[in-house]
């Protein structure tokens, strides 16, 4: 159990070392309590929802002719405002420079920063979804520690 | 729960919550729970207009009128921006124009800024908004703040050091006499420096 415990929280503690988290995803986490016990993983999940919608709209409209930079920075600033909402630091970060490309209306950087910003997203769920599963791992063995022991 | 007796000593206060981002919305909504707050959160300035029965399209019959002691409203929303909506809230005569609206944005623009605290909003708050903002605005509205005489308007400013102005060094703070004791000045902006 102990063993478990640390795993999660060396964990968690590298995501925000690396960057992945920031703050906001703390605050996301004093928010959970027993009256919304799984308050982070439903936020995180509406935001895994809404990134895939907003990833896939980006890339359907970069394949447009000509490129419509407005409707995918305004996709963009989206993206950026949820990602901040949650504290996915990194996918945050890419936004912003993304947001630089549509105003500049270069197609190539918005490609590039849209390739990025795919592989971020796809290793921050990853990463979060290993780390929600050690928690559900933590909690169930928790809960089966013979009282009176 | 509500008590009666003192105006603003222990009650609930109901908050109007809008906002166009899904993900958004839940934080709002789970923030303002947490702070023991009463909460509805609508998705749009028009369905905030409709809640507060100020469509023009209300029918009498059966409506109480709805009892709201602070809005909380995003800027940029498609449609409706929250400074219309702002708007339309302060040019309503009646308790409604007195009702505190916030209004939160993830862009730091001095002139947004200024124009939504021109219209009467009570604050501008920088998102991600924290628990720490709630919890100060509810502890400023339960102090009994909430009522604004005409013509005497918030100036109390929320924003960061890296405001995006050349303007930056008329940017001044002034305390609301009533918030002294919540206030610092790291309160007041919004936006912590980041690790």
């Amino acid at each position: 159990m102990d063993q478990l415990q640390r795993k999660l929280r060396d964990y968690e503690a590298a995501m925000f070392q690396q960057g992945f988290l920031d703050d906001q995803f703390s605050q996301l986490q004093k928010l959970q309590d027993d009256s919304s016990p799984d308050f982070v993983i439903e936020v995180m999940t509406m935001f895994f929802d809404d990134s895939e919608k907003l990833l896939n709209n980006i890339s359907r409209a970069l394949e447009q002719i000509p490129v419509n930079f407005k409707q995918i920075d305004a996709y963009v600033h989206q993206q950026k405002g949820s990602s901040a909402s949650v504290g996915a630091a990194r996918v945050k970060n890419i936004c912003a420079t993304f947001r630089s490309f549509c105003e500049a209306q270069n197609r190539d950087g918005c490609v590039s920063c849209l390739q990025q910003l795919q592989k971020e997203y796809s290793q921050l769920k990853k990463n979060l979804q290993y780390l929600f599963r050690l928690q559900q791992e933590f909690k169930a063995a928790a809960g089966s520690i013979p009282t009176g022991e | 729960m509500v008590t009666t007796g003192d105006v603003g000593v222990v009650g609930e206060l109901h908050v109007l919550a809008v906002d166009d981002s899904f993900v958004d919305r839940k934080v709002i909504e789970r923030l303002l729970k947490f702070t023991s707050c009463k909460v509805t959160v609508v998705e749009s300035g028009t369905r905030a207009l409709q809640y507060l029965g100020l469509d023009g399209d209300t029918s009498s019959i059966g409506f109480d009128g709805v009892k709201v002691n602070m809005i909380m409203t995003d800027y940029s929303m498609p449609g409706m921006t929250g400074y219309e909506l702002l708007k339309k809230i302060k040019q309503e005569s009646s308790v409604f124009r007195e009702i505190p609206v916030v209004v939160m944005s993830s862009e730091n623009i001095l002139t947004r800024i200024d124009s939504c605290l021109e219209e009467g909003a009570e604050e501008f708050l920088l998102k991600p908004v924290k628990l720490s903002d709630v919890k100060r605005l509810t502890d400023f509205i339960m102090s009994g703040e909430g009522k604004k005489v005409g013509g005497k308007r918030s100036q109390k400013r929320n924003r960061s050091d890296d405001c995006i102005s050349s303007l930056s060094t008329t940017c001044s703070t002034v305390s609301h006499p009533c918030d002294l004791s919540s206030l610092s000045p790291s309160a007041m902006s919004s936006k912590k420096s980041r690790l």
